[in-house]
């Protein structure tokens, strides 16, 4: 008969090995349901998950554009998953996200049409404090009224959008352009124009941000003091609180670090892939990096390859439905297979499967 | 303004003959699913009509529920580095990405619906006069509403969004002087669950009679349940509905989409900026409901041949501003110019307008 155990120890093996296997059951699940459509399934694996990266006919276009579609993800996962590791739940950076673009956006329209050096580094501070202040809400209502952050956080994300709204019909409209919501293109105007660093790589300042913040927290969580308290917070935040870590402080840091992250990932997207504040700017890159940041295991390393991943299945999606006419929805069922093994098989990380001979007395 | 001047005037023709041998290759990208049975299921009717018509001469493809900005300019290249011959960007906010990839892929003919921005020689814009259509509905929404309230369900504050509004209301209240419209935006083409939010929401408020321009079916199952009357919008909705609808505006592309295919094919694509109406058979009534009255059907219908022959038209003076500033003198017609930019409610819609 089959037994199931619980691990003493959550298995380190299976741990690294899971996201692994999640990706082939996906691909194995996926095809079926691909060949359940009536298209050929390897054809479709294949436009997913290689086309994208070594077809010569796309793949000098789709490796910079992997790079731009996966930087935002990582900037907010990576943030987001030092709070999930202290159990503070940042759910809201969509709304973050929304906040650095505008902030960093209503830097460059104050601006206009004054050229000058010095207006992208300050595009980038108010990306970074924009985020930063939306998620100090949720932080200071946690810390003093004890309200839950996942609920504010989110709901925030809604407030964001009307911002949003509010902002393309109003004060931030071109007005050169009647009658139409939206702002001035600001890859038209050159000194807040995130272009790419090296032409055709897709390599622009919010691809460096994401290295960057990835290094940063992967040195922090292994090597700072910071890190550890992070940790010991999340595992057992009684020894915390007699350690003299301060809960409080944590959810500022977490919130905030995330919020300007997320900040930053919105300020780099609305200067130069987005180009503009229009009222549909966001795209759910705040909701799309909670699952890249537990794909990735809360591991900045792994974020890194979670990232790629899950922007290769958008870019390869389209490919595919363009080439095999696949609905979108069937690319966003197969999105979501993937997470959906990660999580089944996780069982596996904290429970063993033992077969024992004959009934139990 | 200046660039909707210029744009009307730019035609150049593409120095790209198709070969005769080679099937035409043709990319449509969608803002919502094409099982919205709305807005997207309108264009891909045409595209369906398209590839019936030419046969084996071309081969379309599509993708679905593309997000404006990056994604879309990332589909659009990848469709254009695939050998595309012609893309249709079948929504009004793809206008910077249109042109973005066109600059850079000029033998590319793009048709963009919907659209106001032409800044190169291979964008042509193509758009439906919906407010002609907009004009009918609010002469029957005037008529049939008991409690001379109509709700509206409105996406984005574009002109073609705003002219379809002043236009129902302003026909509405030529029938019906106490009528009211009370209006929700939603920010959104394709958001069933926030459309059927709007819609029980402007019933609550009193409205017996929904018009969206929004493109999911949601208005219209929530009319039906609640007995209230709806109208589709884009393609015809009586499934959703069967005694709530009582019409929609139908959108048929494929005419044009089949002539601007031919022309490519004959090598005698130019970018055009054509803005066709009822007239034209771009947009034409879904077959009135019975609950209808025989005789204000009959009005309807000399509406629209009214409408059609250019006899009359929808904005025609005197018409007030909201805010009570006259904006059309006694007999006069409004402009393309005026309508294709109009950012205001005129006068007697309370509501206020989104700022």
């Amino acid at each position: 008969m089959i037994r199931l155990e619980k691990r003493k120890e959550p298995s380190q093996i299976w741990r690294i090995a899971n996201p692994f296997l999640a990706v082939v059951l996906t691909m194995i699940a996926g095809g079926m349901m691909f060949a359940a459509l009536g298209k050929d399934p390897v054809a479709a694996i294949r436009l997913i998950f290689f086309d994208p990266l070594f077809s010569e006919q796309f793949g000098s276009y789709s490796r910079p554009q992997l790079l731009i579609k996966t930087a935002p993800l990582i900037l907010i996962a990576v943030g987001l998953a030092i709070g999930f590791k202290a159990n503070i739940w940042n759910i809201g950076a969509e709304g973050q996200y929304i906040m650095g673009a505008l902030f960093g956006a209503g830097v460059a329209l104050a601006f206009y049409p004054i050229e000058g050096w010095y207006i992208f580094p300050l595009m980038i501070l108010a990306g970074a404090l924009g985020g930063f202040l939306w998620a100090m809400i949720p932080a200071i209502l946690k810390t003093r009224f004890n309200t839950n952050e996942i609920l504010v956080s989110l709901l925030l994300v809604y407030v964001a959008e009307r911002i949003l709204a509010a902002m393309a019909l109003g004060l931030m409209r071109n007005p050169d352009q009647p009658g139409f919501p939206g702002s001035r293109d600001l890859r038209r105007y050159e000194s807040a124009h995130n272009a790419e660093l090296i032409a055709n790589t897709g390599l622009h300042w919010g691809v460096v941000a994401a290295l960057i913040a990835v290094i940063f927290a992967y040195i922090m969580m292994t090597r700072h003091m910071l890190g550890f308290h992070v940790q010991l917070a999340g595992q057992a935040p009684r020894a915390a609180r007699f350690g003299g870590v301060s809960p409080a402080r944590l959810v500022i840091i977490c919130l905030g670090l995330a919020g300007a992250l997320a900040g930053l990932a919105g300020m780099f997207e609305v200067s130069g892939p987005g180009g503009q504040v229009r009222i549909e700017f966001a795209t759910g890159y705040g909701f799309t990096a909670i699952i890249v940041a537990f794909l990735g295991r809360l591991n900045p390393i792994g974020i890194v390859l979670a990232g790629f991943l899950l922007g290769l299945t958008y870019i390869g999606g389209e490919l595919s439905q363009m080439m095999l006419q696949l609905p979108s929805a069937s690319i966003q069922v197969f999105q979501g297979m993937l997470l959906f093994f990660l999580l089944a098989l996780d069982f596996q990380t904290n429970y063993r499967i033992r077969l024992t001979q004959g009934a139990r007395a | 303004m200046k660039k909707l001047l210029t744009a009307a005037v730019a035609s150049v023709a593409l120095a790209t003959p198709a070969l005769a041998d080679d099937p035409t290759k043709i990319g449509f990208i969608y803002i919502g699913p094409v099982g919205d049975f709305g807005w997207t299921a309108g264009h891909d009717r045409a595209r369906q009509e398209l590839q019936d018509h030419f046969g084996d001469a071309v081969e379309t493809s599509i993708v679905e529920n593309v997000d404006y900005g990056a994604d879309a300019e990332r589909v659009m290249t990848q469709m254009a580095l695939s050998g595309t011959d012609m893309i249709f960007a079948a929504s009004f906010g793809y206008g910077p990405d249109v042109n973005s990839v066109a600059g850079r892929f000029p033998d590319v003919a793009f048709q963009h619906a919907t659209g106001y921005i032409q800044e190169h020689p291979n964008v042509s814009l193509y758009d439906a006069r919906f407010y002609e259509g907009r004009a009918v509905l609010g002469h029957i929404g005037g008529k049939m509403t008991e409690t001379n309230t109509i709700g509206y369900i409105a996406s984005f504050p574009i002109p073609a969004v705003v002219s379809g509004i002043n236009s129902a209301y302003l026909h509405a209240k030529a029938v019906n002087p106490d009528v009211e419209f009370r209006i929700i935006w939603t920010y959104s083409w394709f958001d069933p669950s926030l459309e059927a939010d709007a819609a029980e929401t402007l019933i609550e408020q009193g409205a017996d009679v929904i018009m969206q321009h929004t493109d999911s079916t949601a208005a219209v199952r929530v009319a039906e349940d609640a007995g209230v009357m709806a109208f589709g919008q884009a393609s015809d909705m009586v499934d959703f509905g069967p005694t709530a609808h009582l019409s929609a505006i139908v959108d048929r592309w494929a005419p044009y989409y089949i002539s601007r295919v031919e022309a490519f094919k004959e090598g005698e694509w130019e970018a055009q900026n054509s803005w066709l109406g009822l007239g034209d058979g771009i947009i034409e009534m879904a077959p009135w409901n019975d609950r209808i009255p025989a005789e204000l059907q009959e009005e309807a219908d000399e509406l629209i041949a009214a409408i059609s022959s250019g006899e009359y038209h929808p904005f025609t003076g005197p018409i007030n501003r909201q805010d009570g500033t006259p904006w059309l003198a006694d007999g006069e017609v409004a402009e393309d110019g005026a309508l294709a930019t109009m950012d205001f409610y005129v006068e007697g819609i309370t509501a206020e307008f989104p700022n």
